[in-house]
């Protein structure tokens, strides 16, 4: 049996905007809908969003979902989290969110709060045409589980965002390696790269982290140069690996005073959450790491 | 609610008959003696030993002296498999099927890794063995066939003696995990093609922690447990009284009911699942309906997920089981039901309900009153409608070749 919070029972005894959203054809208004998981892997869900076109706000959010209490828990937890929020923000909500809102889920069930992430971003990039497939088959869309049909960049990500160690965490949130079992060794392997290329000393910040202290001990008196070089710096050791990672990236532009012009490239460049990369990925890093006082621009 | 639910669950345990424990309590109290003891209080002890075993013996039709005591059922396919193995150590060929319990799959497997080879047959639609296979199967080189005799799933049971006499042509030896079947069908190994038969005793109101072994006289036996002299040094290790009693007299009162027993559970899951099907649209019965144990049902509720129908079931106290990956440790779901080549659209949705002496009437009209509503509710979230959705197709198609 299972050992489910009480708010994931109480979502699934009683879930919260269970249906579909029929297009009605109002004015200013839109249905967005995502489609993810399947019936062969236990676990499907569909996400209609009703979508305000002007502020690209969510009106309303209802599920269908095929699958266990947690999926189903899930997917209610969702609707309520997204409703309110405009498209942008939405983007935002990750797998670990919709845990938190349950009050947590069994560690072999977070798969069920990936699902409900991706269906979401499925909707979102539906709705804003972006075919979801530049999104999902990055780095070559490299199969590493056949059982369930998860790629590398998807094990990489959840790794990433969940700072996952293990194989077996792995399988517990994309279900990679929960078939047969033969890619496990493979997971491994990518388990490992992610780790060593986020435990090296460039990567790990080292080299950001002396400049920015000798910034910081000169009061941020940087010259013109030395904040370009700063910013090149935070960019290829902070930023640009977790981009490639999701299958995109990133390239200094220009810097205008505290205006710094990026471009945006590959998945990053097409991603309808690109505003929410440069924001929260660009911007907020290299203020943090830089200058409080940096705007980011795509161009 | 433990003590007031609706427990249909019983190819997974039983519940302990209390004049079972009524017998064995005082084994763990006031008859504490080895019974490889000289002296009388051991001898009392071993005297009782006996007992159990004559009664063990009689459910199977089979001599005293051909039962040994394991620990469990995994322990008796364990044991039979390494013994039949080293008995025969020029032979490297084994026969199985693919819907095995762990216990006999995953050694097999590994015995794999050790130079073995292994044939596992398949089973149909209906998950029945096509004894054609079989026959195919079996070489002179073929040391062992390890076959259930009825399954834990689905219930369906295979013609062990059918395919016994074939085994025999090959002068292979033929264990039978009878795990699920003693208790439910008479057993006669006196006229009988087998060669090991394994049984456990929590499946028929015995104790967990229990099970025994049928060897054949005359049957090469190698031990892998070694230590004393116990069980005639198939099987060394002081015995476990207290449920070595137990399952004597569980085995006892098993025969006593057999044919009142399983008539009335035949007659009880037959309605429980005529009405479900004819009040459910969209299910179906997984397995062969008609060489099947007379307590087991398997219905597959289509477009659900298994857990998430135990889970409103509980909320009734009513304990079933499902073929679901969800409420496994695994994310895959039951190999029984994939090997029978389930559409998916089943699969996930499988409910297995079993039954025992104790159920009545009351609890299966209970279920019968319940499970309409929880199907719907749970169909209402589901996006999944009928077969012919073509996102559904797509995906059954794209994961055929799995
Ligand atoms: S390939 Fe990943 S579990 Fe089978």
């Amino acid at each position: 049996m299972w050992d489910y919070t009480d708010k994931v029972l109480e979502l699934f005894y009683d879930p919260k905007n269970q249906g579909e959203i029929e297009e009605t054809g109002e004015a200013g208004v839109k249905v967005a809908t995502g489609e993810i998981g399947s019936i062969a892997c236990g676990d499907a869900l569909r996400l209609h969003l009703k979508v305000e076109v002007e502020s690209d706000k969510i009106l309303d959010a209802r599920f269908q979902t095929f699958g266990c209490t947690s999926a189903i828990a899930s997917s209610s937890a969702l609707t309520e989290m997204v409703k309110g929020l405009t498209l942008d923000e939405a983007l935002k909500v990750s797998n670990k969110d919709i845990a938190d809102y349950l009050g947590g889920l069994p560690e072999a069930k977070m798969h069920c709060s990936v699902m409900g992430q991706e269906a979401l971003e499925a909707a979102i990039y539906n709705y804003r045409g972006i075919p979801l497939a530049t999104h999902d088959d990055d780095d070559e869309g490299a199969l590493v589980c056949s059982c369930f049909g998860i790629s590398e960049s998807k094990i990489r990500r959840v790794i990433l965002e969940n700072h996952l160690t293990d194989a077996e965490q792995v399988t517990n949130y994309v279900k990679a390696g929960g078939g047969c079992g033969s890619c496990l060794a493979n997971i491994d392997d990518i388990i490992r790269s992610v780790q060593q290329e986020y435990a090296s000393p460039a990567l790990n910040n080292y080299g950001v982290q002396v400049a920015t202290e000798i910034v910081t001990s000169k009061q941020r008196s940087l010259t013109n140069v030395q904040k370009i070089a700063l910013i090149q710096k935070v960019l290829d050791e902070e930023v640009r690996p977790v981009l490639i990672a999701d299958g995109g990236d990133v390239e200094l532009y220009d810097v205008e005073g505290d205006r710094v012009k990026v471009v945006l490239q590959g998945a990053c460049g097409s991603c309808s959450s690109s505003t929410a990369t440069l924001k929260i990925a660009i911007e907020a890093r290299l203020q943090d790491r830089v200058s409080k006082s940096l705007v980011v621009e795509a161009v | 609610m433990q003590n007031n639910c609706i427990y249909l669950d019983n190819n997974a345990t039983t519940k302990v008959d209390p004049e079972v424990i009524e017998v064995m309590l005082p084994y763990l109290t006031d008859y504490y003696g080895n019974p490889s003891s000289m002296h009388t209080f051991g001898g009392q002890v071993g005297k009782a030993v006996r007992t159990a075993r004559e009664q063990l013996a009689a459910i199977l039709g089979a001599d005293e002296s051909e039962i040994v005591y394991t620990s469990c059922g995994t322990e008796g396919d364990n044991a039979a498999i390494r013994a039949a193995l080293l008995a025969q150590p020029e032979k490297r060929h084994i026969v199985t099927t693919q819907v095995e319990h762990p216990a006999v799959l995953n050694v097999c497997k590994q015995l794999e890794t050790q130079g073995y080879s292994v044939t596992y047959l398949s089973v149909n639609h209906q998950g029945q063995l096509d004894l054609d296979e079989l026959e195919a199967s079996l070489t002179g080189n073929t040391a062992l066939v390890t076959i259930m005799y009825a399954n834990n799933e689905t219930g369906t049971i295979f013609p062990i003696e059918q395919i016994g006499l074939r085994v025999k042509e090959y002068g292979a030896i033929f264990h039978v995990d009878a795990v699920q079947a003693v208790g439910k069908i008479p057993l006669n190994m006196k006229t009988s093609t087998v060669d090991m038969l394994t049984l456990s005793g929590h499946k028929l109101h015995g104790p967990k922690g229990i099970g025994a072994l049928y060897i054949r006289r005359g049957v090469r036996f190698r031990p892998f447990m070694i230590g004393g002299h116990q069980e005639r040094g198939r099987r060394a290790g002081t015995e476990n009284v207290p449920a070595i009693i137990a399952l004597g007299k569980a085995a006892e009162l098993e025969l006593l009911h057999l044919e009142e027993a399983t008539a009335k559970e035949r007659k009880l899951r037959d309605r429980l699942e005529q009405t479900l099907l004819a009040t459910i649209p969209d299910c179906v019965v997984n397995g062969d309906v008609t060489q099947r144990l007379p307590n087991t049902t398997n219905i597959g509720f289509k477009y659900i997920e298994g857990e998430a129908i135990l889970l409103l079931l509980n909320k009734y106290g009513i304990c079933a089981s499902s073929g679901s990956a969800c409420t496994s440790g695994s994310l895959e779901p039951s190999h029984v039901l994939r090997a029978m080549g389930l559409p998916y659209t089943t699969l996930h949705g499988s409910i297995r309900f079993s039954l025992c002496r104790y159920t009545t009437e009351a609890e299966i009209d209970r279920v019968i009153e319940v499970m309409p509503s929880i199907v719907e509710r749970l169909r209402a979230l589901s996006p999944f409608k009928n077969d012919d959705a073509g996102w559904l197709q797509g995906q059954e198609q794209a994961l055929a070749h799995r």
